[in-house]
């Protein structure tokens, strides 16, 4: 097995029992990198420099077994909206060409610290506004598995690299499912904490309240271990919850007994694809094998989910956004002004990709007076009754499953003209976000040669349940195929 | 038409809190380089977080709890949504529909020297405070260029250090009748303030300012007028002008059956006058919304009751201990309290054993009229507590004249000597001597004969010429009382 191949807890054996090194590991990474990624394009930018100087400092932790972890001289990839000091960190942004943060996003420094090897920035959807990874304004990520395909968005940079073996894991952010959609058709594990969890101190914000950074990963267990590194209370971030640290890898293989799992019917019915909707049924069969009780669920206010979503997460975007204004950092135009408000209108029209413009211009008019209780307001009372379903649903199941998405990938191009249908993509994924609540994608087989992802979803806080589960099926159902690039 | 002032302040003020609103940076940022106070928080920078400065809620909640306003037990943040360079995140965190503070009130006492208008008997306004809420400071623009303002400039600099500071804004009720009513509040205010110890309220920084809404109505009606916005007002002398010419020139356009533009004016402290800055017809929309990255402030009983008891003795209780504990009259404790300061002197004074009344006269006498004169505050002055009691020492020991006290004061008070060293260094003791006056009398009788001659034949008059001219060899140490007793001796002597 190539090195590339390996999940992290593999490699970390490797690497503490002396077989290999952190620079071989970097080696082999980089070189697979330069193989695909000519065709892939999941890097924005490559940190070589940086990483030869992490493994090679990995490597001498490792000799002198000192500060000895899991993530050791483990080379990860990190969407490029959260802030490297040192390293352009763009947003997949023309507006924040050429911009280099002062700091480093508080998830980035703990990754640092445990000593694993930044390889570089990973492509994204502008602001992380997309599902596809089109959006773009510098490249576009193609899928490992079928390159005429989409590596699903935003973070679809992150599960392209992670899934084409250009990185053992990655960050990415999940504002309404950009985690687990792209780890999905990528066929990889993704996962979004609960809202809190993880520091969002250094993440680009694009809609506060639901954006939570995660783990992209080729295993649960591997998950489990970024998660540890990653969690726990940031004092730079307020809405960080004080909750003590924990070990996500405990409890793992306990298995799903008595696991009262239920199957949401507003996530299996309509818009659903008879592939899609195959495999999920096959995991719920694994599931009743392991000594697990299924029943159907309820989630009866998810159909308004995603108008909810579409006016909340563009009200906080239209605000976070305001920043890039060609004033201090990042582009501004060229062209003659005539005053300060025609700057701030070249600069950020000049800036701004399409999707980016539409979600300012639909968050600025749902935030507007007279507006704001029509939209705004009645948004955050669906958000609400989302969350209310959910309390119902978990005090009824421990855990909830659904598709992660409703179509495997599909072809890159195909829905960028109908941003609608593109907004679709998240649908099983966006009630999560609403409700602050942890969810997982695991792989559950292909559809016509493309990865399908199982969700599964859990109560605020609950992650250790849905990994347990999410480890029961991911051992018992052995998704081995890789994509062949 | 009989016509009516509406006005409503908006008091901004700056908290001493050590670090910023919502960063660690230092918040003390009068004179230092620019943008050396500023962290990736207080600059906007992507991906920056704000968290909450405890301290700057508890001293929001302090002041409104002054105030006499309930602090809510649950209070959040919200973002004000537009774009202006000194601002970096181009929103500001504000609070919008649950402030800190609300409903509250400050009596102002309108005393017979407040009131320019001479036959008004004084009165006490009771002004409605609506609400007390706090947010962040914005960076400032300098405008390079001739003018120093932006239309014309070349280039602008920006300074953040002043972004983020946290800013407490006080809104009145528009219960505000007149310019003179309006400076009093406001100082009134600022006296509630420093008592409080949150601010260094210090006009001429900023860290103290005011914005006035002004309109006229009909008398009797209940409906507000169109009002204007007058900003720029930096001392209690330009919001009386400027209020003042606003009141003036409303009047006219109403009387003249104008109606008044809903417009931003700018008060021009050189002209006494107000202009237009931007017209407000077409309002701002803030888009307010809660700040997504703020977790609500609960305050809990226990708090608000810890915050409560640990509110300092306020001016108006000040000036009621000042008439009981000093047996002053109101009018003086009035002036005692007038701002922290003044009090802080006055205790200072009774502290080194002064005499209340004699201090008090002193203070709002000779200390008054000089600290004027300068243009100083009392805290600044060079004379402290400790130079007065010098001085009014050795006036009670008759060591110095009344007269000579006042000269001895202004040196006192220009260069810092003590009324002793003063008194020492120019030899300036009264003479109580009798044979030293003898002499001097005996010096001043056969200088003068002729008048010596003209006392004798019963012209009176003569003896204040010989008083004036024995004091005059005397340099004006002589007691006055022993020279007279000795001169009449003398000359009875002679006769
Ligand atoms: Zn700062």
């Amino acid at each position: 097995m190539l090195l590339y191949e390996m999940t992290l807890s593999k490699l970390h054996d490797e690497l503490t029992s002396g077989r290999i090194s952190a620079m071989e590991l970097l080696d082999g990474v980089l070189k697979r990198i330069a193989s695909t990624d000519s065709k892939l394009k999941a890097y924005l930018r490559l940190t070589e420099e940086e990483a030869l100087k992490a493994a090679k400092a990995a490597d001498a932790r490792l000799l002198a077994k000192e500060g000895i972890n899991p993530l050791l001289g483990i080379p990860f990839a990190i969407k490029d909206n959260m802030c490297t000091e040192g390293i352009s960190t763009t947003c997949a942004s023309k507006i924040l060409d050429g911009y280099v943060p002062a700091y480093s996003a508080s998830v980035a420094q703990r990754l640092f610290n445990f000593g694993a090897v930044m390889v570089g920035k990973a492509n994204m959807d502008e602001f992380a506004m997309g599902s596809s990874t089109e959006n773009s304004a510098y490249q576009i990520t193609a899928n490992p598995w079928d390159l005429s395909r989409v590596p699903g968005g935003s973070s679809g940079g992150s599960a392209a690299a992670v899934a084409a073996g250009q990185a053992i894991f990655a960050l990415g952010s999940d504002t309404g499912g950009s985690i687990r959609q792209p780890a999905a058709l990528c066929g990889v594990v993704g996962m979004k904490p609960t809202y809190g969890l993880v520091s969002r101190y250094g993440l680009i914000a694009f809609a506060s309240s639901l954006d939570q950074i995660g783990p992209i990963a080729k295993s649960v267990t591997d998950a489990a271990l970024i998660l540890n590194a990653i969690c726990g209370h940031d004092p730079m971030d307020s809405t960080s919850l004080k909750v003590g640290t924990s070990d996500f890898t405990q409890g793992l293989e306990a298995g799903v007994k008595g696991l009262k799992v239920g199957v949401p019917k507003e996530l299996m019915g309509e818009g659903i694809d008879d592939g899609v909707k195959a495999k999920v049924e096959e995991a719920i069969k694994i599931f009743e094998g392991l000594g697990a009780s299924v029943k159907e669920a309820s989630l009866p206010h998810s159909e308004y989910a995603l108008s909810a979503y579409y006016l909340i997460a563009p009200a906080e975007a239209s605000s976070n956004l305001a920043r890039f204004d060609g004033v201090r950092y990042g582009h501004r135009t060229k062209e003659d002004v005539e005053d300060m408000v025609d700057m701030y209108s070249k600069t950020r029209a000049e800036g701004f990709g399409a999707e980016v413009k539409r979600r300012i211009m639909l968050g600025t008019y749902a935030l507007s007076a007279g507006y704001y209780d029509a939209y705004y307001g009645q948004a955050q009372k669906v958000r609400t009754l989302i969350m209310d379903d959910f309390k119902k649903a978990f005090s009824e199941h421990d855990v909830l499953i659904s598709p992660t998405t409703p179509t495997s990938a599909f072809k890159g191009g195909e829905k960028t003209k109908d941003p609608l249908s593109m907004y679709m993509s998240d649908i099983c994924t966006i009630p999560t976000n609403l409700a602050g609540i942890p969810a997982i994608s695991v792989p559950c087989g292909l559809s016509e040669g493309l990865p399908v992802g199982l969700q599964i979803m859990g109560k605020a806080l609950d992650e250790p349940t849905i990994l347990r589960a999410a480890y029961a099926f991911e051992k018992e159902f052995n998704f081995s195929e890789r994509p062949k690039l | 038409m009989e016509l009516e002032t509406v006005i409503g302040l908006e008091i901004h003020v700056e908290l001493n809190t050590s670090s910023k609103m919502f960063c660690g940076c230092s918040a003390d940022f009068f004179g230092a380089e620019p943008n050396t106070l500023t962290c990736p928080v207080c600059l906007g920078l992507p991906g920056a977080l704000p968290v909450a400065n405890e301290k700057a809620l508890e001293h929001t909640a302090t002041i409104g709890l002054a105030l006499g306003c309930s602090v809510s037990p649950i209070t959040k943040f919200d973002r004000k949504n537009y774009f202006y360079p000194d601002m970096p995140k181009d929103y500001q965190i504000s609070q919008y529909d649950m402030p800190v503070c609300k409903n509250g009130y400050l009596d102002v006492e309108m005393t017979a020297q407040e009131l320019s208008s001479q036959s008004q008997e004084p009165y006490v306004r009771r002004v409605g405070i609506n609400r007390v809420h706090l947010e962040e400071d914005t960076g400032k623009l300098i405008h390079i260029g001739q003018s120093g303002r932006i239309a014309a400039a070349e280039y602008s600099l920006l300074d953040f250090n002043r972004a983020g500071v946290p800013l407490v804004e006080i809104v009145t009720e528009p219960d505000i009748r007149s310019a003179d009513e309006a400076k009093a509040f406001v100082q009134n205010l600022k006296n509630v303030i420093e008592h409080l110890g949150v601010s260094d309220c210090d006009m001429e920084k900023g860290s103290f300012r005011c914005d006035a809404n002004i309109s006229l109505r009909p008398v009797g009606s209940e409906e507000l007028g169109t009002k204007s916005e007058v900003k720029n007002m930096n001392s209690f002398r330009a919001i009386q002008r400027a209020l003042i010419y606003e009141i003036e020139r409303q009047t006219k356009i109403l009387l003249d059956g104008g109606r008044v533009i809903q417009e931003t004016r700018h008060f021009d402290a050189v002209g006494n006058t107000t202009s237009s800055l931007r017209s407000k017809e077409e309002a701002h929309d803030y888009r307010y919304f809660p700040e997504p990255d703020l977790v609500p402030k609960v305050f809990t009983e226990e708090e608000v009751r810890a915050l409560k008891a640990a509110l300092p003795e306020l001016p108006t209780d000040k000036k009621k201990r000042f008439i009981s504990d000093y047996s002053l009259s109101p009018s003086d404790a009035a002036f005692l309290t007038s701002s922290k300061a003044t009090g802080d002197y006055f205790e200072e004074c009774m502290r080194l054993k002064g005499d209340a009344k004699k201090v008090a006269n002193w203070m709002m006498g000779e200390l008054s009229m000089h600290l004027n004169a300068a243009g100083l505050k009392i805290e600044e002055s060079a004379l402290t507590p400790r130079h007065l009691l010098s001085l009014l020492k050795l006036i009670d020991a008759g060591s110095i004249s009344g007269k000579m006290a006042k000269e001895i004061f202004a040196e006192s008070f220009e260069t810092g000597k003590l009324a002793e060293v003063i008194v020492e260094e120019k030899n300036l003791t009264q003479l109580s001597d009798s044979s030293e006056i003898e002499k001097i009398v005996m010096m001043a009788l056969s200088e003068n004969s002729k008048a010596v001659e003209e006392y004798h034949q019963g012209k009176d008059r003569a003896i204040g010429f010989l008083v004036g001219q024995a004091m005059r060899l005397s340099q004006g140490r002589a007691n006055p009382a022993l020279l007279n007793e000795i001169l009449k001796e003398k000359l009875s002597e002679k006769a």
